[in-house]
């Protein structure tokens, strides 16, 4: 028996496949933005002397790393759900990969601030800064360089990681696609022309990610 | 001025500082000199509260350094400090090292800092590398980038912590030149050096620092002519 490829109905899902692309991306960055912000402040945390907040930030971490990042997302829907706190599939997803890509951006930046020598940070402060103008104007930036090219696989792979959002409803590109081909039983071809742009989406945001890099960090 | 009374200071189990009693005049050049561990950065970083203290005091214009009640990032304005380490900020250009603290500290706008930090670059002799990033200067540049960027926030004091020990010899020069620069504009300073020569031609007084005391502290003269003490002159004869 032999299955007859028709990509017609793909081709006239593309408005609706690209639009989900959209949400897509959008997911991406906001879970990226939010975990990359709770991601310093599990590090500074982690290297604080209150020892609950170190203790938060280690169990955070740990969580984040070592579950699969689908329990995280179910915890999310599931588990809050089931204390009565249902929340809006985009927020939950969102949510989810932020508390995922916090864990692991949280080490990545240990390793970053490790790289920067304390002298640096000694400099600052000589000059009248606070502590924390001198992690924002004077660490951080050397930091975020350090780890330009781990952050920039992290994203990738959160925005890969979003194609999850299908199994709680979120329709972004695989939640549509699944909704699409469900209508036309075609799903070989959607999730081929689906994989296809997941791969131009990665392309772009690593050319996206290479001229911020080249803008921030010419001269040095 | 600085007054300084029975400061002692420890890292953990180890007294690095056993009571040091020390007091600096405005307008005085006095360098800090002994071997290797005798507490002389030490010394530094608790001027500036960069470094905790056990017991004792630091007066800097009359304000406890160490007293809780002391607004610390305003006091550190009054007292600029070149490492021994190039700390220039590696994702900024020299202009714009210098005029950060301006900006951030003193609230300046983009262009008056930027202004003011052209003028101090200038004043160090780097009028030309303004827009330079560190690692397209020397390591004798990047100490002078240093100096205009301490000298940016106009301080009182200036603290140098062997500023020149990690140049190449033929780059020492320069920065010594500018820190002599210094001490004829009448900038009251405390240099740790290990050049005993420009120690004595630029200082007013020296002290010799030993195992965490003060040994000695006189006049260039008198310190290096006529030692007071045997460890001074055991020092002294060993790093001629
Ligand atoms: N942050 C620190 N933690 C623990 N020990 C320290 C620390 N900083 C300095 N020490 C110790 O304190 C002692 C004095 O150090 P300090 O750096 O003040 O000496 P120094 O006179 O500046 O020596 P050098 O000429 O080598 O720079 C040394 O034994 C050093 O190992
Ligand atoms: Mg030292």
């Amino acid at each position: 028996m032999d299955y007859e490829f028709l990509w017609r109905p793909v081709f006239q899902a593309l408005p609706q496949l690209l639009k989900a692309s959209l949400v897509t991306i959008e997911v991406s960055i906001l879970s990226m933005a939010i975990g990359l912000v709770i991601a310093l402040f599990l590090f500074f945390a982690r290297d604080s002397n209150v020892w609950f907040a170190r203790f938060f930030a280690n169990i955070w971490i740990e969580i984040a790393r070592n579950t699969p990042a689908l329990f995280q997302l179910f915890f999310f829907k599931f588990g809050l759900g089931a204390i009565g706190i249902i929340i809006d599939s985009y927020i939950t997803v969102v949510m989810a990969l932020a508390f995922n890509t916090a864990g692991y951006m949280a080490e990545t930046f240990r390793g970053g601030f490790k790289a920067i020598p304390n002298s640096q940070l000694n400099s600052a402060r000589s000059l009248g800064m606070t502590f924390v103008q001198a992690q924002c104007y004077v660490v951080i930036p050397q930091v975020l360089r350090a780890v330009w090219h781990p952050m920039t696989n992290q994203f990738i792979w959160v925005m890969l990681l979003t194609s999850l959002g299908m199994l709680v409803g979120l329709r972004e590109l695989s939640g549509e696609t699944q909704f699409l081909y469900s209508k036309t039983f075609r799903a070989f071809e959607f999730f081929a022309v689906t994989a296809l742009i997941y791969y131009c989406i990665a392309k772009l945001m690593l050319l996206l990610f290479r001229l911020i890099a080249w803008r921030l960090f010419r001269g040095q | 001025m600085i007054e300084i009374k029975d400061l002692k200071k420890s890292f953990g189990e180890l007294q690095v500082l056993k009571g040091i009693d020390l007091t600096v005049n405005n307008g005085e050049v006095l360098s800090v000199i002994g071997s290797s561990g005798s507490g002389k950065s030490t010394l530094l970083y608790c001027i500036n509260a960069l470094e905790p203290i056990d017991s004792g005091s630091i007066l800097v214009d009359s304000i406890s350094v160490h007293d809780k009640a002391t607004d610390v990032n305003k006091l550190r304005q009054k007292i600029g400090m070149v490492f021994q380490q190039f700390n220039m900020f590696p994702h900024l250009t020299a202009q714009e090292n210098v005029a950060l603290a301006p900006r951030k500290v003193k609230k300046m706008s983009k262009k008056d800092a930027m202004d003011l930090a052209a003028r101090q670059l200038e004043h160090v002799g780097l009028g030309e590398k303004v827009d330079s990033y560190p690692s397209a200067l020397s390591g004798g540049q990047q100490q002078r980038v240093a100096i205009a960027r301490a000298l940016a926030m106009e301080p009182s004091y200036m603290l140098f912590d062997e500023a020149t020990s990690a140049l190449d010899p033929e780059l020492v020069g320069e920065v010594e030149d500018t820190m002599r620069m210094l001490a004829k504009e009448g900038m009251t300073m405390i240099l740790v050096t290990h050049e005993i020569n420009f120690a004595r031609d630029v200082s007013d007084r020296i002290a010799f620092f030993h195992q965490g005391r003060m040994e000695e502290i006189n006049s260039p003269d008198q310190l290096i002519n006529h030692p007071a003490s045997e460890h001074t002159a055991k020092f002294l004869s060993n790093v001629r």
